[in-house]
């Protein structure tokens, strides 16, 4: 037994022996081959050698070559205008909004202030509470655009620093003070005293205000060139800062920047409100939706003046860019535009007489309602009347042209002049109505200021019509200054009425406005109304930029990159649809973030608190 | 301007429905019926479906507004709409209705791949956009400040104006008015074969929104000298620079505001315009 062990054993021993000289052998053999020495003694291919001919050849032209400047470089797929045009769009709502809310949370702020009313200053704090997000948000898109414009129109952006340079260095400093406010502002809220605090916000707002100014600067110039000759020549900065259109759009785009800020305040509410558990939660952000929305209405209403005022001024600098923008290819984006303002203030209104419904005592305005919903319809369909229609060639035949014989006389300026002032007109006398609602006068002149109240807007919506009317039989230069009386007497009369109310309802007795008790659709409509602006500023800045058409720098340098051309209506507000997705997509973030902010502070405020917190 | 035989009847029968005292969701229903027999065919000349389908959108968001900015109204006609869906005495109407909708969808598209064809919809852009400068018998003009020579003398001197309209009238007379038509309303004798058709100078939007350096650019280079941009166009107006002196030119445009009784925009002295 022991033998046949032993013989086993040996012969494994013998076996594995045998195994391991192979293995040792065919590894040997294995490095041998691979091994570099083996390799460098064998004589390269001939296709190594073409390969290695080749490379040095590629090398040699790659040291020859010179260097040439890029024009324009490509970006794949969707193309360099459009991926310039969207970056663009995205950082500029995103910076609205950050300059926007610092605005009014300032004002909010320094209401609780002179008050003492907490509850605004918390709403400031809250409003305030978005800022930092979007302000990282502005910031990173803002460096998404400039690369995108070094990387795809260099020699374009060569250009611009040749007449801009000047002006960068303040733009970064300003920048960097801007994040120093902003922060403070935010962190500091209950670090300061509140004097402190106002002067911090106050030079957020100061130094916001001035970074927009610079930026438009270089955009308006792009539009309506000054200071520079013929050639493209820089002649003077500082009359390239201060070109034609500048003002205006600083004008127009501040009062526009507190209507969108504002609007995407109240869509936040909106949100909150929706996932809202507790009726406190309810009250508060129905609250917080109500200002945001009074905000953003209170700077809509003098935002189509401020429009005018800027189109006015593109007509005069260049009749030809006037007719464009008025008159042809561009023309039909103001129908859109039209329809996009008609349902703002629509929403606007619909929104203010849902909200009568939580105020106790409103029943008895309840039948004004329809009254007022006829004058906006009304208008809102004279706003929108296209003067030159789209229509088939037996309807062209029949109306014999392209312009309607009875709605043609609705869509030129007398008439949407005439249409957007009592618009307005009405919008305010919807607001004031809502603001009676919770109110009953109690001095004894009440029936007086009421007769006086109403014969003044009697009295500015026929000044409005009279101008209207009387503009179809006068010249278009004469015509043109009408709007001034139109534009003035609607501005008197909510002056004046506003002034005769604060003093008509001075002790007046007020009855309780059940806050949170609204319906979901109220914030739908807030949600709507955001969604809005934001798609109308997407639709009027590109009105705006491709108004230069084939021009980078209208009549001084040409496009000529492949996408100089106008696109499509239909093309253009798909891009415009699309930015507004990715907008609120990145808002959802920054309404995300701001919530998990406040986990930990949910609103104190009690219901009964806000009874009467109204504006 | 209105079709009164079709307004008039509309009017009577809201009337006769107010005295009804009708349901809310009646009411509503009658108000947006009449809207639209009223803008589809209470006008004497049909308004085209485009502006027929966009006012509807509107008065139909407006209703909506009214129904639902009250909760009394908004269950007036919530209720009997969850009837009609939910309670078995309706079960026949709602299968009618299921039946006709897809039926009215079949139908439209019927009727819409049986007409007769037809050319596409043209956006015709009324006013293009002129160039920053203009060169007419080799005479460059600046378009910003191009003013017709002719029309200080209205004030100055309006005997020797008067003659210039009178040549314009001659002018016109000779070559614009087969299209144009003698009264200026588009409707000359070859304008039937046209499309578009001319231009209305009767129409208060047309000469009477432009400066007059405008129209001496239209006349001077007809439809051949329209802008890229806007294109494509369609324009049978020649480029009368070819057959006209640039002084006739000036008086014909006289002669379209003096015929017209409409007054050219101002020029615009535009202090810093084209800055560059």
């Amino acid at each position: 037994m022991k033998k046949s062990y032993i013989l086993i054993a040996l012969v494994v021993l013998l076996a594995g022996a045998g195994v391991v000289s192979e293995l040792a052998t065919f590894m040997d053999g294995r490095l041998a081959y691979e091994s570099p020495q083996a390799i460098d003694h064998e004589a390269p291919t001939p296709r190594e050698l073409a390969l290695q001919e080749q490379a040095a050849e590629a090398t040699k032209e790659a040291q020859e070559q010179p260097y040439v400047e890029e024009k324009y470089r490509e970006f794949p797929v969707i193309g360099s205008r459009v991926a310039v045009w969207m970056a663009a769009q995205l950082h500029l709502l995103f910076a609205a909004f950050v300059l926007a809310v610092p605005i009014f949370a300032l004002i909010i702020e320094l209401i609780g202030y002179k008050t003492g009313d907490k509850r605004y200053d918390d709403l400031a704090y809250e409003f305030t509470k978005l800022l930092s997000t979007a302000f990282s948000f502005t910031a990173t898109l803002g460096a998404l655009l400039t690369f995108l414009l070094i990387a795809l129109y260099p020699h374009f952006m060569n250009y611009l620093m040749h007449v801009f340079s000047p002006t960068f260095l303040p733009y970064v400093l300003l920048f960097f003070l801007e994040a120093v406010f902003l922060y403070s502002y935010y962190y500091g809220w209950h670090a300061f005293s509140k004097r402190v605090h106002l002067c911090l916000g106050l030079g957020l707002n100061l130094v916001g205000t001035a970074i927009m100014f610079i930026a438009n600067a270089w955009l308006t110039f792009m539009m309506t060139p000054a200071g520079v000759a013929a050639s493209g020549a820089r002649i003077s900065t500082w009359e390239a800062v201060t070109n034609y259109t500048w003002m205006p759009i600083n004008i127009h785009r501040m009062i526009a920047n507190v209507a969108f800020g504002g609007s995407v305040a109240a869509a936040y509410a909106a949100f909150q409100f929706l996932k809202a558990k507790t009726p406190e939660e309810r009250a508060h952000y129905d609250w917080m939706g109500y200002i945001g929305n009074f905000v953003a209405i209170a700077a809509l209403l003098p935002l189509p003046f401020a429009g005018y005022w800027l189109a006015s001024e593109i007509y005069a600098f260049s009749q030809t860019m006037g007719l464009t923008m008025m008159g042809g290819a561009f023309s039909w984006l103001f129908i859109i535009q039209a329809i996009l303002i008609g349902n703002l203030f629509l929403a606007a209104n619909y929104y203010l007489w849902l909200g009568m419904g939580r105020i106790e005592g409103a029943e008895r305005f309840r039948s004004y309602i329809k009254y007022l919903l006829i004058v906006i319809t009304g208008c809102f369909l004279v706003w929108a009347t296209p003067r030159s229609i789209l229509a088939t060639v037996d309807e062209v035949q029949a109306m014999g042209g392209s312009s309607h014989p009875a709605l043609g006389f609705l869509g030129v300026m007398s008439a949407k002049n005439t249409a957007v002032n009592i618009l307005i007109l009405t919008t305010y006398i919807s607001f004031l109505l809502y603001r009676r609602s919770g109110r009953i006068p109690t001095v004894k002149w009440a029936k007086a200021g009421n007769a006086v109240q109403f014969a003044i807007f009697a009295l500015a919506a026929t000044t409005v019509l009279f101008f209207g009317i009387y503009g179809y039989f006068v010249e278009a230069a004469v015509r043109i200054k009408f709007s001034v009386p139109q534009v003035g007497s609607v501005l008197a009369a909510m002056i004046l009425v506003t002034v005769i109310d604060i003093f008509l309802l001075r002790g007046a007795k007020e009855t309780e406005t059940r806050w949170g008790q609204i319906s979901n659709t109220s914030q739908y409509v807030l949600i709507f109304l955001a969604v809005t602006f934001t798609w109308l500023m997407g639709l009027m800045g590109y009105v705006r930029s491709g108004l230069r058409q084939h021009w980078h720098v209208y009549g001084v340098i040409r496009d000529t990159s492949p996408d100089a051309f106008t696109p499509t209506l239909g093309f253009a507000t798909k891009v415009v649809s699309v930015t507004v997705l990715i907008f609120f997509a990145f808002l959802g973030v920054v309404f995300w973030l701001a919530s998990l902010g406040g986990k930990h502070g949910k609103p104190e405020v009690a219901v009964e608190a806000l009874d009467g917190g109204d504006v | 301007m209105m079709n009164l035989a079709v307004v008039l009847p509309v009017l009577a029968v809201l009337i006769g429905i107010r005295f009804a005292k009708p349901s809310m969701l009646g009411w509503v229903t009658a108000w947006w019926l009449a809207a639209w027999v009223v803008l589809d065919f209470g006008f004497a000349v049909p308004v085209p479906k485009t502006v027929v389908k966009e006012f509807m959108g509107i008065i139909s968001l407006a209703l909506a507004a009214y129904v639902t900015s009250d909760p009394q109204r908004w269950r007036e006609v919530r209720e009997p709409t969850t009837a009609f869906l939910t309670e078995r005495k309706f079960l026949p109407l709602l299968v009618l209705v299921t039946l006709a909708i897809p039926a009215a969808v079949a139908a439209s598209i019927y009727f819409d791949m049986t007409a007769p064809a037809q050319a596409p919809i043209f956006g015709r852009t009324v006013h293009p956009a002129p160039p920053a400068t203009l060169t007419v018998h080799e005479v460059t003009h600046d378009m910003q400040t191009l003013d017709n020579p002719y029309r200080k003398l209205e004030a100055s001197d309006p005997a020797a104006f008067a003659v210039h309209v009178e040549a314009g009238r001659k002018i016109y007379y000779e070559n614009c008015f087969y299209c144009h038509g003698d009264l200026m309303q588009g409707g000359g004798m070859f304008a039937h074969a046209l499309n578009p058709i001319p231009t209305n100078f009767q129409d208060s939007g047309t000469i009477a929104m432009l400066q007059e350096s405008f129209l001496f650019w239209r006349v001077s280079k007809g439809g051949p000298g329209l802008p890229e941009e806007g294109g494509p166009w369609m324009s049978a107006m020649p480029a009368w620079e070819n057959f006209l002196t640039e002084e006739e030119i000036w008086e014909v445009i006289l002669f379209l505001y003096d015929f017209t009784e409409q007054r050219p925009r101002a020029l615009h002295v535009a202090s810093g315009g084209e800055g560059h």
